[in-house]
């Protein structure tokens, strides 16, 4: 598989060496000289030094034979032009844009983008989330945030303890997937005691969940 | 003494009827124009259309840059990014009749004219291209571009051509 990635910071070194790994072929497309040369040490992708928004500078990077291209530049404008002119003009059958405005999500993919996400907004999100819990060790949206899953550690504050899962009175929305203890994983019945040092793992919609993390861990929402 | 008299109601009615052509006129004229960037074209247009009664919204990042309008304009201006929808929905984009995106960055004006057209379904939008390649693919992609450099580049051919002949 053959992927351009566009842009240059932590991001896209990150991304080149785990697609690496994954024995895909790279090409990143870089506006700075001095980031290029960091990127031909550090990674065993083709760097090309140029603007990703241009036509003749996509072409070069092998757009044609591409089967992915995600712009990853700082600009909400340079990663639609870039994406763009990948899926129209060279007929890229993938392209993935990050963006800095959450609302720029929807019409990015209503300009033609495949699809477009905010960092920061999924960032903005989990820190959140573990700003108004401190136990909660994993937390993380799954399908465009639309599911959260979350790692609780009960301590000995938590009102759980002692408690049988079928007390606690969890909404609908929210799953109890499993409870690991003492490293073995427990699937959840009605009967099952809570203990300190339990970690339940939790499955939920958001803005319904906060209640019921709050049974697990005693902290105000 | 009647010949005075049916010349000055002449004079009259011809003023009256052409202040009444006039107003129509400019009723006609009225329309909604949003602007983005007020460098020296979007100052330009936005000085020219302000002054002939158009409602006009300027946007541009930098609040120095509407030092360049004239005195003269009664517009709307709007500090903000045109790439961020809540900026083109303050300047009630959706309202609008035209929609110019003047900057100096090609990308910017391509996002803000698509966002305009496909989003906000601004009847008439234009977008500044100074890149002529791109310019041409936009083109082809079904965007009204206007591309200063080709323009500029016509004249002088054209320049050139009368010169030979």
């Amino acid at each position: 598989m053959r992927v351009i990635l566009i842009g240059g910071d932590e991001t896209v070194y990150f991304l080149a060496r785990q697609l690496r790994k994954k024995g895909k072929h790279i090409t990143i497309i870089n506006k700075n000289e001095l980031e290029c040369q960091i990127l031909v040490k550090q990674t065993e992708a083709t760097i090309i030094h140029g603007n990703g928004t241009d036509h003749q500078t996509l072409e070069d990077a092998g757009a044609r034979q591409a089967d992915v291209v995600l712009a990853l530049t700082p600009h909400d404008q340079d990663n639609l032009v870039a994406c763009q002119i990948a899926k129209k003009l060279f007929g890229v059958p993938r392209t993935i844009a990050i963006v800095n405005d959450p609302e720029n999500e929807e019409v990015f993919e209503k300009l033609g983008v495949d699809h477009a996400f905010s960092a920061t907004k999924v960032i903005g999100m989990m820190i959140e989330q573990r700003a108004a819990f401190d136990d909660i060790k994993r937390l993380m949206p799954v399908g465009e945030g639309e599911v959260h899953f979350a790692d609780i550690e009960l301590d000995r504050e938590s009102p759980a303890i002692g408690k049988r899962m079928m007390d606690l009175n969890f909404s609908r929305d929210t799953l109890v997937a499993c409870i690991i203890r003492d490293g073995e994983v427990i699937i959840p019945r009605g009967s099952n005691q809570l203990q300190v040092g339990d970690h339940v793992l939790i499955i939920s919609k958001p803005g319904k969940h906060d209640k019921d993390i709050a049974l697990l861990t005693g902290e105000e929402v | 003494m009647l010949l005075i008299l049916f010349v000055y109601v002449k004079g009259i009615l011809a003023r009256n009827f052409h202040l009444i052509d006039h107003r129509n006129k400019w009723a006609l004229m009225k329309h909604y124009i949003v602007i983005v960037g007020c460098g020296r074209l979007g100052s330009l247009l936005a000085n020219h259309l302000s002054g002939k009664g158009n409602n006009v919204i300027i946007i541009d990042k930098a609040h120095k840059a509407f030092e360049r309008l004239s005195t003269d304009f009664s517009g709307y201006k709007i500090v903000g990014d045109a790439t961020e929808q809540s900026v083109l929905r303050e300047a009630n984009i959706s309202k609008a009749n035209f929609c110019f995106s003047a900057t100096q960055n090609d990308n910017i004006n391509l996002m803000v004219a698509q966002i305009a057209r496909t989003i906000f379904e601004v009847p008439h939008v234009l977008a500044r291209i100074s890149d002529p390649a791109r310019e041409a693919i936009y083109r082809e992609f079904g965007i009204q571009t206007i591309s200063p450099t080709q323009l500029t580049a016509d004249s002088f051919l054209q320049y050139v051509k009368a010169t030979e002949s």
